[in-house]
C-alpha cells in the first residue's frame, strides 16, 4: 500500500475519560454501561438560561498531554463557539478553540514505512466538548429515523491534529498507536472505552484534491478505511476521474467510504469568543503540570534497556503499553530481569493477544512464581508455556489457581535426575535399532532415543538434558 | 401601591401571607394591563399556608415576587413571551430564584416581556402587549415591561427583570418606578435565558431605593455556575442614609443638546436638570464631562447583541421541549418550520442580522469592530467615572415619556433610539438605576445615575438622597385605585 505518492493526515479526537466529570458540568462521565440519557444534567443539554464551568481538571489533563506530545502552550485559554444545526448538538454551537488552541507545534516519534524512527510533526492540540452520540436505524444514508444519546454529551475532548506526514494506512495506525500509549501513561485516557478515540483523515494522492474520511472509531479501521480511499482514489485517477474536495463518511459494516459533502457545501461555522467563560492564565499551571509528568514511553525504553540490561526490541514491546510496562517492572525486580522480559514480551503479550485479553487479567505474583521455577529447574520451557495457558483461560476465581498448583495438577513438574535416567536407560534397551544405527556413525539416530525418553517422562524432561544423558549413556556403553 | 417593608409589617404583625397572596391574585385577574404570563397560584398559595403554619425568618420572608419570563422558575412555565418555548417547564431554579427562596420570598408568577427581550416597548411579546398603569393606551416600555407595570400598579411589591440594553431601567422609567441594572458579574446569570451574555444582568424593580436595595442584597453575589459571576461585599440596605454630600455628579454633554442627546423630550431635559439642582442643594457638586464615543454606542450595541443571540437562540428546534407542530418530517424540515412559525418578526429580523454580523467575511468588518468600539466606551466610562472625574452620572433615563402602544412597532430604528442612553451602560458593565423625577402630561420621566464597577453603594446612596427630597416615588398611577 506504501507507494510514495500518498499524503495523509490525521485529526484525532481523543475522550479524556479518565477525567471523573464531564468538560462543563458535574455530570458523571461514567455512563459507559448505562441507559441512554442517564448521565445528563440542564447544563450539557443545554437548556435554556444553563452556563458552562470549566472544568479545571480537564485543562490540566490537556496542557499534560500537550506537553507529552512537545508542544508550545498558550499563555492564555480562549474558548469560542462553532454554530451549526445538528441534532446531536443541542446547543446547536460546540465550545471548542479557534485561533489559540491550548498546544501548538508539537511532535512524536513512530516507527516510519522503512523501519526507521520518524517525526511526525503536531500541528495543534486543542480541547472542545463532545456532541451527543445519534444512534441511526440502520445505515446513515437510509436510516428512517435516528436517535440521540446525550450521555456522552459535554465530555472533554482533546482534537490533536498531525501535520500531512504520514505516507501509509500502516504508518497512520503506528501514530494512533503510540498517541494511545502516550495517552495512558498520562493516565488521562482509557483506550478501552467505546467513543474514547475518534478519527478524520485527510488523505490524497500527489497532485490531487484531498477527502476528509469522517467516523473512524478504530485503529484498525483506519487502517481500512485508509486503505479502501487509496485503492479508490488511484483507480478514480485511473479511469481519468479527478478527485474533488470532499468530506466522506466511513462506513464500518461495509468497510467503504462514502461521500457526504462536497466543498461547496462547506460549513460557515461563524465562530466568536464565547461570553460565558472567561479566559485562564494557563501559562502558570505548566511548570506545576509539567513537573508532575510520568516517564512518557520513549524515556522508559531507554531507562528499561540501561538499568535492566534488556535489548532494545524487549523494551520497545515492553513499553508499548504503559500496563505491560508496569506489570514487567514488578516481575523484574523479583525475577532475573532479562528472562522477565523475554517470557512477557515473547510469550505472555503474544498469550494475551491470541485472546483478545488485557494484561492485568495474570497476575505478576503468578509471572514470578513461574521465573523461579523455570530458573530452579522444576518446570521445562514447554511447561511453563503450559502454566501460563492454563491460567489465561482459567474462568473461574482467579486466586483458586496458583502456577504451584497447576503443575502438580497437570503433573508438569520437570522429572527428577533418577527418573530421567531411569527412562534414558529403558529407552535405550528399549531401541536396539536406534543404537545400532548410531553406534553405526548416524548420529541423528539418538533423536530417536531421546523421544522415547520424552514419551516415558511424559515431556517433564529437560530435552537438552535428556539428550545429553542419552548421549553419555551411549558412549558408555 | 404595595411596599415590600410594609407588607412584611404586615405579617409580623400576625396578618396571613395566604391572604395578602390571594388578594393580590385577585387583583391581577381584574387587571387590564397584561402584566403576567403565568400566575404560579399552587405553588405560591401552597408555599403561604407554609408560611402562615410555621413562619421562616429571611430578608424576604413572606414577600410576593413576580419574575420575569426569562428567568428559570422551577415548575413554573418559562416562555420568554415566546411561542417557541410554548409548554416548557424548567426541571431547575435560577441562582436568584434559588436566592430569593433561601431568604423567604414566595414566587408568584412570570410577567410579561418583549420576545425574548428584544425590544423597547413589550410589543414584541407572543402574548400581547402590556399596557402601561399611567395610561393604557401607552407602552409600559420593555423589554422587562410586565415587570414594570406589575410593581408599578401594585400587582406585585416587587419583581425581578433582566437588562441587556435598558430593560429594566427603560420600563422602570415609563412606569415611574425604581429599577437597578447591577455591575456585570454582581448578579449570578445562571438560569437567565440568554439573549446577549456579554451584556445582561438581573435586577431588581419596585416602588422605591430601599425595597429595591432589599432584593439586590438578596441576589447579588458569587455562583460558581456562572463563571463571569463576582463575590459581592453587599452593604446596599446599611449605607444607604449617606447622603450625597461631597459626591461630584458627572453630567455627560453627549447626552443633552446636540448628537444623540437631540431628540430628547424638552420635558424630560428640564426634569433632569431640576434633578441636578437638587443634588446640588443636598449638598453634592456637578460638572459637565465627555463621553466622546456615545454616538457609536447604539450602532456597537445592536451588533454584539444580535450576533450573540443569534447564537443563543438556535438552540430552540423544538427537538426536545418547546414548540411542536403536527407531524413530523425529516430533521431539516421539522425544525426549520417550528422556527418559522415560533419566533415573531422582530426575534427574527435580529437573528438574521446577527448571523450575518458573524459570517465569514463580514466578521472583522460588523463584530470584531463593535467589540473595538465596546472597549472605547468602557474607557469614557472609566475616565469620566476616574478619581479625578465624578463620583457618579446624571442622564435621563428614556430620552421621552411612554409613547402609545403601535407607534413605533412598525418602525425598528426609531424604537432602538430609544435605547441611546442605556445600552452605553450595558457596553460599558458600569452599574445604573433609574427612579423617577417627574412627570411630563401625567407621565412618569426617569432619572439615571451611572456608577463605577462595583459601587453601587453610592449608587443607591445617591439615589436615596435623591428620592427622600422628592414626591415623585409617591405619585400612583391611576388604574391602581
Amino acid at each position: 500500500m506504501a507507494g510514495g505518492d500518498v499524503i495523509i493526515g490525521l485529526e484525532v479526537h481523543v475522550q479524556l475519560n479518565r477525567l471523573r466529570s464531564k468538560l462543563f458540568c458535574g455530570c458523571s462521565t461514567d455512563y459507559h454501561a448505562s441507559d441512554p440519557n442517564t448521565h445528563t444534567c440542564p447544563v450539557c443539554l443545554g437548556l435554556p438560561g444553563t452556563l458552562p464551568v470549566m472544568n479545571r481538571r480537564a485543562v490540566e489533563y490537556a496542557i499534560r498531554v500537550a506537553l507529552a506530545l512537545n508542544c508550545e502552550i498558550q499563555g492564555e485559554t480562549l474558548f469560542y463557539r462553532k454554530n451549526y444545526y445538528y441534532p446531536d448538538l443541542p446547543k446547536a454551537f460546540q465550545i471548542t478553540q479557534y485561533d489559540f488552541p491550548l498546544g501548538m507545534g508539537g511532535s512524536i516519534l513512530i516507527k516510519g514505512e522503512d523501519g526507521e524512527e520518524k517525526k511526525i510533526r503536531i500541528t495543534r492540540v486543542h480541547m472542545e466538548e463532545d456532541p451527543g452520540r445519534l444512534v441511526h436505524a440502520g445505515t446513515i444514508d437510509r436510516a428512517k429515523y435516528s436517535m440521540v444519546d446525550y450521555n456522552r454529551c459535554g465530555m472533554a475532548l482533546l482534537e490533536v491534529v498531525t501535520e500531512p506526514d504520514l505516507r501509509s494506512p500502516k504508518e497512520a495506525r503506528s501514530f494512533l498507536d503510540k498517541l494511545r500509549n502516550i495517552l495512558e501513561y498520562l493516565d488521562v485516557f482509557d483506550g478501552g472505552l467505546e467513543g474514547a478515540m475518534r478519527i478524520d483523515s485527510n488523505i490524497s494522492l500527489v497532485g490531487g484534491e484531498r477527502a476528509e474520511v469522517k467516523n473512524i472509531s478504530s485503529h484498525k479501521g483506519v487502517e481500512k478505511a485508509l486503505a479502501y480511499e487509496i485503492t479508490r482514489q488511484r483507480s478514480a485517477r485511473r479511469r481519468g476521474v479527478a478527485q474533488v474536495q470532499e468530506t466522506r463518511h466511513y462506513d464500518e459494516l461495509r468497510a467503504i467510504t462514502v461521500s457526504i459533502r462536497t466543498k461547496e457545501e462547506a460549513h460557515d461555522y461563524r465562530y466568536f469568543p464565547e461570553p460565558d467563560l472567561v479566559p485562564m492564565r494557563i501559562a502558570d499551571w505548566v511548570p506545576e503540570v509539567e513537573a508532575e509528568l510520568p516517564e512518557l514511553p520513549d524515556a522508559k525504553r531507554e531507562r528499561f534497556v540501561a538499568e535492566y540490561g534488556i535489548a532494545d526490541d524487549h523494551a520497545r514491546s515492553l513499553t508499548s503499553e504503559i500496563r505491560v510496562a508496569n506489570f514487567y517492572e514488578v516481575v523484574a525486580k523479583r525475577a532475573p530481569s532479562r528472562l522477565a522480559a523475554a517470557w512477557i514480551a515473547d510469550v505472555l503479550k503474544g498469550e494475551l493477544n491470541y485472546r483478545d485479553i488485557t494484561i492485568d487479567k495474570f497476575s505478576p505474583d503468578h509471572m514470578v512464581e513461574i521465573l523461579s521455577m523455570l530458573e530452579g529447574g522444576k518446570i521445562t520451557e514447554k511447561g511453563a508455556v503450559e502454566v501460563i495457558r492454563t491460567i489465561l483461560d482459567h474462568s473461574g476465581d482467579l486466586s483458586e489457581v496458583t502456577p504451584t498448583r497447576v503443575v502438580e495438577a497437570k503433573g508438569l513438574a520437570r522429572a527428577g535426575n533418577d527418573a530421567v535416567k531411569a527412562a534414558v536407560r529403558a529407552a535405550v534397551e528399549e531401541s536396539a535399532q536406534a543404537v545400532a544405527d548410531y553406534r553405526a556413525g548416524n548420529e541423528k539416530a539418538i533423536n530417536f532415543i531421546v523421544g522415547v525418553v520424552m514419551k516415558k517422562t511424559r515431556g517433564r524432561a529437560d530435552p537438552g538434558e535428556a539428550n545429553r544423558l542419552v548421549k553419555e549413556t551411549l558412549d558408555e556403553i | 401601591m404595595v411596599m415590600i417593608r410594609e407588607l412584611q409589617e404586615g405579617l409580623f404583625a400576625g396578618g396571613s401571607a395566604e391572604e395578602m397572596i390571594n388578594s393580590l391574585f385577585e387583583k391581577i385577574r381584574r387587571s387590564r394591563l397584561n402584566a403576567y404570563n403565568h400566575i404560579a397560584e399552587d405553588q405560591a398559595l401552597e408555599r403561604a399556608r407554609e408560611f402562615d403554619r410555621s413562619p421562616w425568618e429571611g430578608s424576604l420572608a413572606g414577600v410576593p415576587i413576580a419574575i420575569k419570563d426569562s428567568i428559570s422558575t422551577r415548575g413554573i412555565e418559562t416562555n420568554c413571551s415566546s411561542r417557541i418555548l410554548s409548554g416548557y417547564v424548567p426541571p431547575y431554579d435560577a441562582h436568584v430564584i434559588e436566592r430569593l427562596k433561601e431568604e423567604g420570598a414566595i414566587i408568584i408568577g412570570k410577567t410579561n416581556m418583549d420576545e425574548f427581550a428584544m425590544g423597547t416597548s413589550t410589543e414584541t411579546s407572543y402574548f400581547g402587549p402590556t399596557k402601561n398603569p399611567w395610561d393604557l393606551d401607552r407602552v409600559p416600555g420593555g423589554s422587562s415591561g410586565g415587570s414594570a407595570a406589575a410593581v408599578a400598579a401594585g400587582e406585585a411589591p416587587a419583581a425581578l427583570g433582566s437588562d441587556t440594553g435598558g430593560s429594566i431601567r427603560g420600563p422602570a422609567s415609563f412606569c415611574g418606578i425604581v429599577g437597578i441594572k447591577p455591575t456585570y458579574g454582581l448578579v449570578s446569570r445562571y438560569g437567565l435565558v440568554s439573549y446577549a451574555n456579554s451584556l445582561e444582568q438581573i435586577g431588581p424593580l419596585a416602588m422605591d431605593v430601599e425595597d429595591a436595595a432589599l432584593v439586590m442584597e438578596a441576589i447579588s453575589g458569587h455562583d460558581p455556575r456562572d463563571s463571569t459571576s463576582v463575590k459581592s461585599e453587599g452593604g446596599y440596605l446599611s449605607g444607604l442614609n449617606g447622603g450625597v454630600e461631597g459626591l461630584t455628579f458627572g453630567v455627560p454633554k453627549e447626552y443633552f443638546g446636540e448628537g444623540v442627546g437631540e431628540g430628547v423630550d424638552p420635558e424630560v431635559e428640564r426634569s433632569v436638570w431640576d434633578a441636578i439642582s437638587k443634588l446640588e442643594e443636598l449638598g453634592a457638586s456637578w460638572k459637565m464631562v465627555s463621553l466622546p464615543h456615545t454616538k457609536y454606542a447604539l450602532a456597537a450595541y445592536y451588533i454584539i447583541a444580535m450576533s450573540e443571540a443569534s447564537s443563543n437562540l438556535a438552540r430552540f428546534d423544538g427537538l426536545r421541549y418547546g414548540l411542536r407542530l403536527g407531524a413530523d418530517q425529516d430533521w431539516h424540515s421539522t425544525f426549520s418550520e417550528i422556527r418559522a412559525a415560533g419566533f415573531g418578526p422582530e426575534v427574527k429580523r435580529r437573528i438574521l442580522l446577527g448571523t450575518y454580523a458573524l459570517s465569514a467575511g463580514y466578521y472583522g468588518r460588523y463584530y470584531l469592530k463593535a467589540l473595538k468600539v465596546r472597549t472605547l466606551i468602557k474607557q469614557d466610562f472609566e475616565r469620566a467615572l476616574s478619581s479625578g472625574g465624578a463620583d457618579l452620572l446624571v442622564t435621563p433615563t428614556m430620552p421621552f415619556p411612554a409613547f402609545k402602544i403601535g407607534e413605533r412597532i412598525e418602525d425598528p430604528l426609531s424604537l432602538y433610539m430609544a435605547d441611546v442612553f442605556t445600552v452605553p451602560i450595558n457596553l460599558a458593565g458600569v452599574p445604573a438605576i433609574s427612579l423617577p423625577c417627574g412627570f411630563a402630561d401625567g407621565l412618569p420621566i426617569g432619572l439615571q445615575i451611572i456608577g463605577r464597577h462595583f459601587d453601587e453603594v453610592s449608587l443607591l446612596r445617591a439615589a436615596k438622597a435623591y428620592e427622600d427630597a422628592t414626591p415623585y416615588h409617591e405619585a400612583v398611577p391611576k388604574e391602581v385605585i
